[in-house]
């Protein structure tokens, strides 16, 4: 466990914290009708985001995935510009033109997910090899799950990121299930890190569970990237407990299999260490959870009294020429 | 002004603008030390070193993502897929990634970047090695679609395709790298995207086409050369956008259309220009629009099957009859 100053810890918990409660409501709109595409929960994952964007500075540049709210945050989009994108709404960063975290930033260094899974490496590797040619420290970061690691662009990319050994880090989040395909029936062997060996580069297993497994990991991986080291796979173990979508009731999820994960939560083990070492007392963890649920509050009421796009605006942005005037 | 080859204008091209903008970089497979399947990037590893000339493995879906990651943070990569043939696995980070990104982004983010492909038949390239995929990527909103026919073209459109700021799929019709010569100069100039070239003016029919069927036309109208015919011949060099203004002008002028093109017949370019005119100017059609297209067939590889496969003068020769005579 590494050294860290209180307030970089209750940081990192202000960070899980507020993925899970922006989840929560988003769980709560979905339900009263005002999200109308797919809603993909991290619950029980965001030690995953949280640990490797602490990492990260403002000139990297990362790809996350679907299941990645919290990196969105840390990587600076704000919470009601993101509710806005959730919500179709004009105010989010694709003005309604995609769906729920597909956003992308230039300035925040954040590459717009698709739906296409693991297509973002290869473009990953790119942006990588960019900072690798330009000589700059600066490192890309692409997250995928282990569902996507058996598409081919995991591979082309990352055997393209190991010939040229550019900066870039690669968090695999093996959350066992792909929709509603077990991990078994996904792959032979037992984890996506033995992969990386076949494209020269170092892959590692971790928990992905505990916060500071996550945390030094990343901070190794980053360090070697900016040094000229090269790529690293980080694979994190951990559960998706809910289902795919908030549609999923996700029964081919055994009860028990959800019960034991439930007992891992990240968020409960961190807490627990916290309120243990006397990092965090009641009134400071009241603080947190005050001050997410106000931060909530304005990015829900702001994102619901957005405008929707109006309908013609769909023909604009295909190409230079049809942007704004 | 020198004569020289197609593929020589294309190497010209990217040469001059690898000089002229140092963010202009060239990525695919065996472009770099081997020069290019074609020999189209031949010298430019040398002169450009291994950090502006990438080879890559083979894999053409890594080439495009990479190239789009590259064009995000500003640079204007050149990719090559060998051969056209070959881009239907870059397809998906072509039609979702790529064409998608200023979109999906609201003009936040885009790709400057352009992907060259020898396409086409003619070579006894076979099934793999003759394809014209140039349909596939028009019907994709958020790429531009170029197929150039003369040497003079492919240097000056690929220098524009180069300086877009949107993705541009630039076809070469191989069939055309070394016999096409031109004259071309040494100096820098540009030739529009979405601008066709009218080739030949003339009143009684429009004979509407683009890469190398623009040869094929042009010997077709030497053998109507007796018959007292006057024919305007348009060269469409952009298939998307479509210079519809130009294509309009002329059919309202000569009332009558050939539309040849080397790709398959159905929902290729001519489909949709047919459609286009019966929308917009139903009135002015004088005759049925005739089509001079290959069949629905993969491309076939000995030399008599492709020989019938493919759309040649004498097929053009008889759609203008057929539209003269109607």
């Amino acid at each position: 466990m590494p050294a860290l100053p209180k307030k970089k810890l209750l940081r990192l918990y202000h960070d899980m914290m507020l993925t899970r409660m922006f989840e929560d409501r988003l769980s709560k709109l979905y339900r009263q009708g005002k999200i109308l595409g797919g809603l993909y929960l991290s619950t029980g994952q965001e030690a995953i985001p949280v640990g490797t964007c602490a990492h990260l500075r403002e000139d990297d540049v990362i790809s996350p995935v679907h299941r990645d709210l919290g990196a969105f945050l840390i990587k600076g989009i704000e919470p009601r510009f993101l509710m806005a994108q959730i919500l179709g709404k004009e105010t989010g960063p694709s003005k309604g033109r995609d769906s729920f975290l597909h956003a992308g930033s230039k300035r925040l260094g954040i590459i717009p997910p698709t739906s296409i899974l693991a297509s973002t490496i290869p473009i990953a590797a790119g942006v990588a090899f960019a900072f690798k040619v330009r000589g700059e420290d600066s490192i890309a970061v692409s997250y995928f799950g282990e569902g996507g690691s058996n598409r081919g662009d995991f591979h082309e990319g990352l055997n393209f990121a190991g010939i040229h050994k550019v900066p870039l880090v690669l968090v695999c989040e093996n959350n066992k299930y792909a929709y509603s395909t077990p991990v078994e029936k996904e792959m032979a062997i037992c984890c996506v890190s033995y992969r990386a060996e076949s494209y020269g580069f170092e892959g590692v297993t971790i928990d992905g569970n505990d916060i500071f497994a996550v945390y030094d990991a990343m901070e190794k991986a980053v360090e070697k990237a900016r040094n000229g080291g090269g790529p690293t796979l980080i694979e994190c173990m951990t559960y998706r407990i809910k289902g795919h979508s908030e549609h999923d009731e996700a029964k081919y999820q055994p009860a028990e299999e959800k019960e034991e994960w439930k007992q891992k939560d990240p968020i409960a083990r961190f807490k627990k260490f916290l309120t243990e070492s006397g990092h965090l007392g009641e009134s400071e963890e009241q603080d947190i959870i005050d001050k997410i649920a106000s931060a909530l509050d304005e990015a829900v009421k702001f994102a619901e009294e957005s405008p929707f796009p109006p309908g013609e605006d769909a023909l604009k942005h295909v190409f230079a020429t049809n942007e704004e005037p | 002004m020198p004569e020289i080859t197609m593929v020589e204008a294309i190497r010209l091209a990217m040469k001059e603008e690898m000089e002229r903008d140092e963010s202009v970089m060239v990525i695919g497979e065996d472009v770099g030390m081997y020069g290019g399947a074609f020999r189209a990037t031949e010298g430019l590893y040398q002169q450009f070193g291994p950090n502006r000339v990438v080879d890559t493995p083979i894999s053409e879906s890594a080439i495009v993502g990479v190239a789009l990651g590259l064009a995000i943070m500003g640079f204007r990569p050149v990719a090559e897929i060998q051969f056209a043939d070959f881009i239907s696995c870059g397809f998906d980070q072509i039609v979702n990634q790529t064409a998608t990104l200023r979109y999906r982004t609201a003009g936040d983010m885009f790709a400057p970047m352009v992907i060259r492909a020898p396409s086409a038949a003619g070579v006894h390239g076979g099934l793999y090695h003759s394809q014209s995929p140039e349909g596939w990527f028009a019907h994709t909103p958020g790429v531009k679609v170029i197929v150039p026919s003369s040497a003079y073209d492919a240097k000056g459109l690929l220098k524009a395709a180069i300086r877009d700021d949107d993705p541009v799929i630039f076809f070469e019709p191989k069939y055309l790298y070394r016999r096409a010569k031109d004259d071309v100069p040494e100096d820098d100039y540009v030739i529009p995207i979405g601008k066709a070239n009218v080739l030949q003016e003339g009143d009684d029919v429009s004979l509407i086409t683009y890469g190398s069927m623009v040869h094929h036309c042009r010997s077709a109208l030497e053998k109507l050369e007796a018959e007292d015919l006057s024919i305007e011949l348009i060269d469409l060099r952009s298939i998307m956008p479509l210079d519809k203004e130009t294509i309009y002008a002329s059919v309202k002028k000569t009332n009558r259309v050939v539309l040849a093109y080397e790709d398959h017949k159905t929902l290729g370019i001519g489909a949709e220009i047919a459609a286009l005119l019966s929308e917009e100017l139903f009135e002015y059609l004088d005759t049925p629009i005739v089509r001079v297209a290959a069949p629905d067939t993969p491309v076939p590889y000995s030399p008599p099957l492709e020989e019938f496969y493919l759309p040649k003068e004498e097929d053009i020769v008889k759609a203008v009859h057929k539209v003269i005579e109607y």
